[in-house]
């Protein structure tokens, strides 16, 4: 589903925040990627959604090779992955019902189906009786479960999440991880960033760990954790 | 369709619909964000006018200045006389001759109509007139030429056309003298050339200072959304799309600017009717002065909504484009 080939990213400020990374994600699997603060998470996770382009190397998506697309075709590209971002990036002055349907408006989608698949997916996230709230009058973990909503709306084969959790508590933490199972579960591949080492190590999942821009460990999370040099 | 993903269809393909429905519902959407965009002009109708007042002015000066200068023309049009031609004959003519020139100008296409003024006619007019009386009774011969009044028809008005028939017509063999009395109408018709061209240089400018400045109102609209914008184009909207409703601002401002130099056009010339009927008055014309209406009103609303369209389309080709999630 992703895979890097010998990647590289130098910032135009010569910062270097990735450093020849490879690693594959196949259909329907779900990973974290940890790191400290400065590892380059974030920066890998923009390859994947074109908000950066790679130095050196290759982003495939599916067999396709990110290099490829045209600056016209991302728009495109981001409708078939769902991002979830730490700062949840709604829309401030817009209802629940509007940000979550605003993938569907842009696709062009009638009335109808619209309220059918908001009204659908607000209940997967426990969101019904939100749909006409503004997102300020929400606590952190709405808003966070607002901006999942969104992302899955238009079920895309493939989530990204940037730390997704970050300033959640332990238990509202693991009520967003949950959800991420439930879509991973229906077939959705699904790779989320965050330093978050305790609720990772709560589950058994793969995790790719970064360090300086290099990929230091790619497997298990029972694995990884028996090692505490991260 | 998706380009990553074969079979994984995106929006309204997925929905099977005709393609009729499908033509409706981008009207429909067009419609709905077009009255979306004028609701965004509403919620802040304070700098909602001002642009707008500022858009209406500038245009009201060229549009102005333009139906006064159409008026102009049409009153210009009006003094055929002015470009009569005067012929003076030989003093020797016989009638007999001067009836035969006069049937025979009469039928030259360039002539509207022939006057002739008989030698002894125009003798005792000037008795009349000049008060010589009776001292020109000592005369043993009239002095005076038979004239003929030349009106050339509309289309050798000007004064080129009109200089040229006066040539064609001094070849005649009975005619000694002609003359045009062209020079104050070539000062007229020069003048008017001038003041058009200054009135569409004028127009030029305003047309563009127009145009920029809806495309800097809509810059800072596109600023002021612009964490709209980045989340819009996360959730994968194409620049197309993020920059309809910018357009329909534009055509707001562009159509609500015209409406409102048509209303003022309209009032500054109801406050100059006054005027300019007692000038019109001196030169004993009938003259109606017509405002902006029927097509030139159509015009002018047209070019008022291209210069929106084109100034929003400078803008939001430029600035949506700079917006990028990082
Ligand atoms: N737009 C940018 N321009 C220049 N340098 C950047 C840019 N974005 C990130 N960097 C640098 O690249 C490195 C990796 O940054 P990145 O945001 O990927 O780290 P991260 O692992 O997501 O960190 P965090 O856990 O704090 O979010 C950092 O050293 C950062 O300073
Ligand atoms: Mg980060």
């Amino acid at each position: 589903m992703i895979r890097f080939e010998g990647v590289s990213k130098t910032y135009p400020g010569g910062q270097q925040a990735l450093r020849q990374v490879s690693f594959h994600i196949a259909p329907g699997e779900m990973a974290f990627l940890t790191g400290h603060s400065g590892a380059g998470k974030s920066t890998l996770l923009k390859l994947i959604s074109i908000m950066e382009r790679p130095t050196v190397g290759k982003v495939l998506i599916n067999g396709h090779d990110l290099n490829h697309i045209h600056s016209r075709q991302i728009p495109y590209i981001r409708r078939d992955i769902g991002m979830i971002f730490q700062s949840h990036q709604l829309l401030m002055d817009r209802s629940v019902f509007d940000n979550v349907s605003l993938p569907l408006i842009i696709e062009g989608y009638s009335h109808r189906e619209i309220s059918k698949r908001v009204g659908a997916v607000l209940d997967r996230v426990g969101l019904t009786d939100k749909s006409r709230s503004l997102p300020v009058t929400l606590s952190g973990g709405e808003q966070q479960r607002v901006g999942i909503a969104r992302a899955v709306i238009n079920k895309p084969p493939l989530l990204l999440a940037d730390e997704p959790t970050g300033n959640l508590d332990p238990k509202l933490s693991m009520e967003i991880i949950r959800l991420f199972e439930d879509f991973n579960q229906a077939g959705v591949a699904v790779l989320i960033a965050t330093h978050d080492l305790g609720l990772i190590a709560r589950m058994r999942y793969r995790t790719l760990t970064l360090k300086k821009g290099q990929m230091i460990t790619d497997g298990l999370t029972e694995d990884w954790y028996d090692e505490p040099a991260v | 369709m998706s380009l990553l993903f074969k079979g994984r269809d995106q929006g309204a393909q997925r929905t099977r619909i005709s393609s009729v429905q499908r033509l409706l519902m981008f009207f429909i959407s067009h419609i709905r964000q077009a009255l979306a965009s004028l609701g965004e002009l509403w919620r802040s109708p304070g700098a909602s006018m001002m642009t707008i007042a500022v858009l209406g002015l500038s245009i009201t000066l060229p549009s102005t200045l333009y139906i006064l200068l159409k008026n102009t023309e049409k009153v210009s049009a009006g003094w055929e006389q002015a470009s009569e031609i005067t012929l003076f004959l030989h003093q020797n003519t016989q009638p007999g001759d001067i009836r035969q020139l006069t049937t025979r100008l009469s039928l030259w296409p360039e002539v509207e109509s022939l006057k002739h003024i008989d030698k002894a006619e125009a003798l005792n007019e000037f008795k009349q007139l000049s008060g010589f009386g009776d001292a020109l009774n000592y005369l043993e011969e009239n002095p005076l030429p038979d004239v003929i009044l030349v009106t050339p028809d509309s289309k050798n008005t000007s004064p080129t056309a009109a200089g040229k028939l006066l040539e064609k017509l001094q070849k005649e063999r009975e005619v000694e003298l002609g003359q045009l009395d062209i020079q104050w109408l070539e000062r007229l018709h020069g003048l008017v050339d001038i003041a058009k061209e200054l009135v569409s240089v004028v127009a030029m400018l305003l047309f563009i200072a127009v145009a920029l400045i809806i495309g800097n109102t809509i810059r800072l609209n596109i600023l002021n959304k612009r964490d709209e914008i980045l989340v819009l184009k996360l959730v994968g909207a194409t620049d197309a799309f993020i920059q309809r409703p910018f357009m329909y601002t534009g055509f707001w401002y562009g159509l609500l600017g015209g409406l409102l130099a048509w209303f003022t056009t309209w009032l500054l010339l109801w406050w100059m009717s006054d005027s300019i009927g007692r000038v019109t008055q001196l030169y004993q014309t009938q003259f109606e002065l017509t405002g902006l209406q029927g097509e030139s009103l159509l015009g002018m609303l047209g070019l008022s909504v291209f210069l929106g369209l084109a100034g929003s389309l400078l803008s939001v080709h430029k600035h949506i484009r700079a917006i990028e999630p990082k």
